[in-house]
């Protein structure tokens, strides 16, 4: 873990902000495709993708960069932005999502597209599979200081092999494992807490011998605070619970579970009507810039 | 009629040396171990009952008890061959690849990663355990899987060499085993390579009617003694080994097929999906042919001795004899 001045913080966050438009882009012209979760977790893939992980945009193959899982594959469209603007592939192609001859499938096939380390999309196996790179890892060298990063979604930890998964990780005592929970509260049906309550959600963790930590999952300097504290971790794997709004950036998205699995243009029209959704969310955001404010949502 | 010589010379006698061939995945395990480094053994609380506890006992460090965690470990084996390492996973077929399908198709068979599947306590001969254990829907499962190799072998011998065979192919693969010690069919010199169908018994050429046996898994046996009996009662009958169910050996299937009037397939699955199906699927298309399917008929297993089951379920010797007569109208 670097320190990050407040230039770096806010040049991070810019980043974060052009990656959201992309998102938004890459949805309007695929027609289909999920939009809060990849909104909502702009901030965690820029960290990760431009401050946190050691990896070649340019040599995605590299043996000793960090591993990145993403466990839950509807939100592709947030890693696929972002490895796009971190170098791995021409913007361009962001618009070719979910089409036919696509590398960008829509849910991600590690076949398809060097630097993604796994398929995903049916939830609840990216976990496991992190554990396992994170197993084989340490028989190899346990002094490794490669690190393997999951991401999973909140609705996800409804999935047994969740648990199943960490069971292991705690017996294994993997702390070169990261897990991030994108804490955003939604799920297709509706809300977390009305589909299958999670909490106590913390306790549930600790108790599966995770050290855990909460944060605001749009704060930079929060986020890379607790990737560091993470990494520092000796003998036992670490979750972080990041605390996300879905669509976040874009107002007149955030926080509606309908968002979930619609792309601008076929969202619910309380707040904007669907002609308008894509024109008022890119707008909304080069509005923002870089200047997403960190919101208290913990 | 001739048996391949190198087959086991007692092959037909009462007093046939009997091994369950899940011996044979022990066995061969710990050969790969010793081979290849970068073999690694996952397993779901069945670490004596798979036989997985010979490599276990060797090489500790590279043995990981899972708990019964088999959708789990599915993907993690997934994570491990994408660092590099030959993960073989055991459990009970019906468990892995049967609770696991999702976790196997997704994680090992679309990643293509190199796992390896080991399910053990295939078949009704599971015995006394019942349905609940009788996996008779495996190969079904994982032969519509991109990607999967799918191999039953016949005994401990084939069952070792197997295993070791897939040490060695890069790739997904699944390999079924029996619980209950089944008689030794092969040797050490018989040929195996995955893919590659073997005729271990030719017909007598004197006789008019020509049936052609296909078997593949510990059931070969009785496909063996059935052909004996039919050569003895007039009716040319001849044993193929399709130990590789996927992918077919197509060409040494339509040999198969040409050189008999009829095909009688055998094995201890479900008829629907399983290696009769393959045949029949692939030899419809190139070669319109009478094909027969011994195995179970759309049922569950139950709870019973071995052979009892084996007889009920219509896959032993008589049952075989019975179907082959009268496919060829005797």
């Amino acid at each position: 873990m670097r320190y990050l001045t407040d230039d770096e913080i806010r040049s991070l966050e810019e980043k974060a902000n052009e990656i959201r438009q992309s998102i938004i882009e890459m949805l309007v012209e695929a027609g289909s495709g999920h939009t809060a979760g990849p909104l909502g977790m702009a901030d965690v893939f820029t960290l990760l993708y431009f401050e946190v992980l050691r990896h070649r945009p340019n040599d995605p193959f590299w043996n000793d960069r960090d591993r990145l899982v993403l466990s839950s594959g509807h939100i592709c469209p947030v890693l696929y932005a972002t490895m796009a603007h971190a170098g791995y592939f021409p913007l361009e192609e962001l618009l070719t999502l979910r089409k036919f001859g696509s590398r960008l499938q829509g849910h991600p096939h590690r076949e398809m597209l060097p630097g993604l380390e796994t398929s995903s999309g049916p939830l609840g196996s990216g976990l496991s599979q992190a554990v396992g790179m994170a197993l084989a890892e340490r028989m190899e060298n346990q002094y490794s200081s490669k690190y393997f990063y999951c991401i999973t979604g909140d609705g996800e930890l409804n999935e047994g092999q969740i648990w199943e998964a960490m069971l292991l990780a705690g017996k294994e005592k993997l702390h070169n494992l990261i897990v991030i929970v994108d804490r955003n509260g939604i799920q297709i049906d509706g809300y977390t807490k009305d589909v299958m309550p999670l909490e106590p959600l913390r306790e549930k963790f600790e108790s599966f011998n995770f050290d855990v930590q909460e944060v605001d999952g749009h704060n930079m300097r929060a986020l890379n605070d607790a990737v560091g504290k993470a990494q520092a971790v000796y003998g036992q794997p670490s979750i972080i619970i990041a605390h996300t709004i879905p669509a976040k950036g874009v107002d007149v998205f955030e926080r509606d579970f309908r968002w979930h699995g619609n792309p601008p243009g076929k969202g619910p029209e309380d707040r904007v009507s669907k002609d308008q959704q894509e024109e008022v969310a890119l707008k909304k955001l080069r509005s923002l810039g870089g200047a997403i404010v960190p919101s208290d949502n913990i | 009629m001739k048996v391949q010589e190198h087959l086991n010379p007692n092959i037909f006698s009462e007093n046939v040396e009997q091994v369950p061939n899940r011996n044979g995945f022990g066995d061969g395990l710990k050969d790969a171990g010793e081979k290849y480094p970068e073999v690694v053994a996952l397993c779901a609380d069945l670490t004596e009952s798979t036989r997985i506890s010979e490599f276990a006992k060797v090489f500790p460090e590279r043995y990981f008890e899972m708990g019964i965690t088999e959708q789990s470990m599915a993907s993690v084996a997934s994570g491990m061959a994408a660092m590099g390492k030959t993960p073989f996973i055991a459990s009970y077929a019906m468990f892995s690849p049967g609770r696991n399908w999702e976790q196997i198709r997704t994680t090992i068979a679309y990643n293509n990663v190199n796992v390896k599947i080991a399910g053990a306590h295939a078949g009704v001969s599971v015995g006394p355990d019942g349905a609940t254990h009788q996996a008779i829907e495996d190969i079904a499962l994982m032969r519509v899987v991109p990607n999967m190799v799918v191999i039953s072998p016949c005994d401990v011998h084939e069952a070792k060499r197997a295993t070791v065979a897939a040490a060695e192919y890069e790739g997904p693969i699944y390999i079924r085993f029996a619980r209950e010690k089944t008689p030794v069919i092969t040797t050490l010199g018989t040929p195996f390579a995955i893919g590659k169908a073997e005729v271990y018994l030719v017909r007598d050429s004197v006789h008019e009617k020509k049936v052609g046996i296909i078997g593949s898994g510990t059931v070969l046996h009785h496909a063996m003694m059935a052909a004996k009996q039919l050569n003895e009662q007039g009716i040319g009958a001849s044993v193929m080994n399709l130990a590789t169910i996927k992918p077919l050996d197509e060409e040494a299937v339509l040999a198969f097929a040409n050189e008999h009037d009829v095909l009688v397939t055998v094995e201890e699955h479900q008829v629907a999906g399983g290696m009769g199906s393959a045949v029949a699927e692939y030899l419809s298309e190139v070669r319109p042919t009478r094909i027969v399917r011994v195995g179970v008929h759309d049922q569950f297993g139950q709870s019973g001795k071995p052979e009892e089951l084996i007889a009920y379920y219509g896959i032993d010797t008589k049952a075989i004899v019975a179907t082959a007569k009268k496919l060829v109208g005797n």
